[in-house]
């Protein structure tokens, strides 16, 4: 797809970034993940650093990342994605490594994962898309699912009881002395979107200054998981999502940095 | 008023509506016809856009292309003063 430069005289001012790819996503209808692919592939592009940019893929909705973005990708096994771009870094310490990876993968069975390699600095930038439920597997309940919220797991909604609290991964990475730079957005409004660009173009920039890990939650909707339609999927996230997970920097990188 | 307009990439929109709520002008809307996928795909209903960028912000998709008017060129301050 190449947009015409101009069109009835007017300028080009958006278009669809060539550091993804023309494969149309199998997400469904108005999912985070779309997005965020979007802005981070806009970021590198921005950056121009294509050529020397390699992401890891998770397991979950996002396996076929690698589908959409034209960057070297590699694929982990289910919560191993931080070990496997702990390894591609420290062989390719030149390049900026990302892994991306949802809350059933990150927050569930790769917690030890997650957090080792925090603890040990490792300087990656995480992308966490927390969305409380288990989506690609059909909406069961996730350790980030909210008290009350009804999954097909929880179906009297989940109780403290017989199913604990909801984890809430990145105030627990921000106390880990390798985390640089942790942060929560969303990107339910044009406003948010741009908020989030902004916080995951300092995150690849901290990368070469090799002084530890970047931590970037995005609070994210699953309208199929959550049986909503998307408008009320992203009223319902900004409603009841950020009462547990509110946006905003947890830990921000010591000043004079950069 | 700055006028732009919107390209819908109509096989890619899966017609999730997000653009249209981020609309500020709320010139877009779902199509009547299916495309490919079944899917009712966004499109410009009004001739308000301003070229703003929220709907293609917000796609999950990426099937937005924004146009917009160049700005008109001001005439500069010091030649108005020369004339005086």
């Amino acid at each position: 797809m190449t947009p015409k430069e101009r069109i009835n005289g007017y300028q080009l001012v958006y278009h669809r970034p060539d550091t993804l790819t023309d494969n149309p996503t199998h997400y469904c209808p108005g999912c985070s993940h779309g997005v965020v692919h979007r802005v981070m592939m806009e970021v590198v592009k921005e950056m121009g650093i294509q050529d020397r940019t390699v992401g890891v893929a998770p397991v979950g909705c996002a396996v076929f990342a690698y589908n959409y973005m034209n960057v070297d990708m590699q694929e982990a096994a289910h919560g191993r994605a931080t070990a496997v771009a702990t390894g591609i870094k420290r062989v390719l310490p030149d390049r900026y490594v990302f892994t991306y990876q949802g809350d059933g993968d990150l927050a569930a069975i790769g917690t030890s994962e997650t957090i080792h390699t925090v603890n040990r600095g490792e300087n990656i930038l995480i992308v966490f898309i927390n969305n409380g439920v288990y989506g690609m597997t059909g909406g069961q309940m996730a350790p980030t699912t909210l008290l009350g919220m009804k999954t097909t797991t929880s179906p009297m909604g989940r109780d403290v009881v017989t199913m604990g609290h909801p984890l809430d991964i990145t105030p627990l990475i921000a106390q880990l002395p390798g985390a640089l730079f942790v942060t929560r957005h969303s990107v339910h409004t044009p406003a948010a979107v741009r908020k989030l660009k902004k916080a995951l173009r300092l995150a690849f920039e901290y990368q070469p200054l090799n002084k530890g890990t970047c931590f970037v939650e995005v609070v994210s909707n699953c309208p199929s998981g959550w049986k909503m339609t998307p408008r009320e999927a992203n009223a319902w996230m900004e409603k009841n999502m950020f009462t547990a997970y509110p946006p905003g920097d947890v830990k921000l990188p010591p000043p004079g940095l950069n | 008023m700055i006028r732009g307009t919107v390209l819908v990439a109509q096989e890619i929109c899966k017609g999730c509506e997000l653009c249209v709520i981020a609309c500020p002008q709320d010139c877009l809307g779902l199509s009547e016809t299916l495309n490919k996928k079944g899917y009712r795909f966004a499109m410009l209903t009004a001739d308000s856009c301003t070229g703003c960028e929220n709907c293609a912000l917000v796609c999950p998709d990426a099937a937005l292309t924004v146009y917009r008017e160049p700005k008109p060129v001001r005439r500069p301050a010091t030649s108005v003063q020369g004339a005086a």
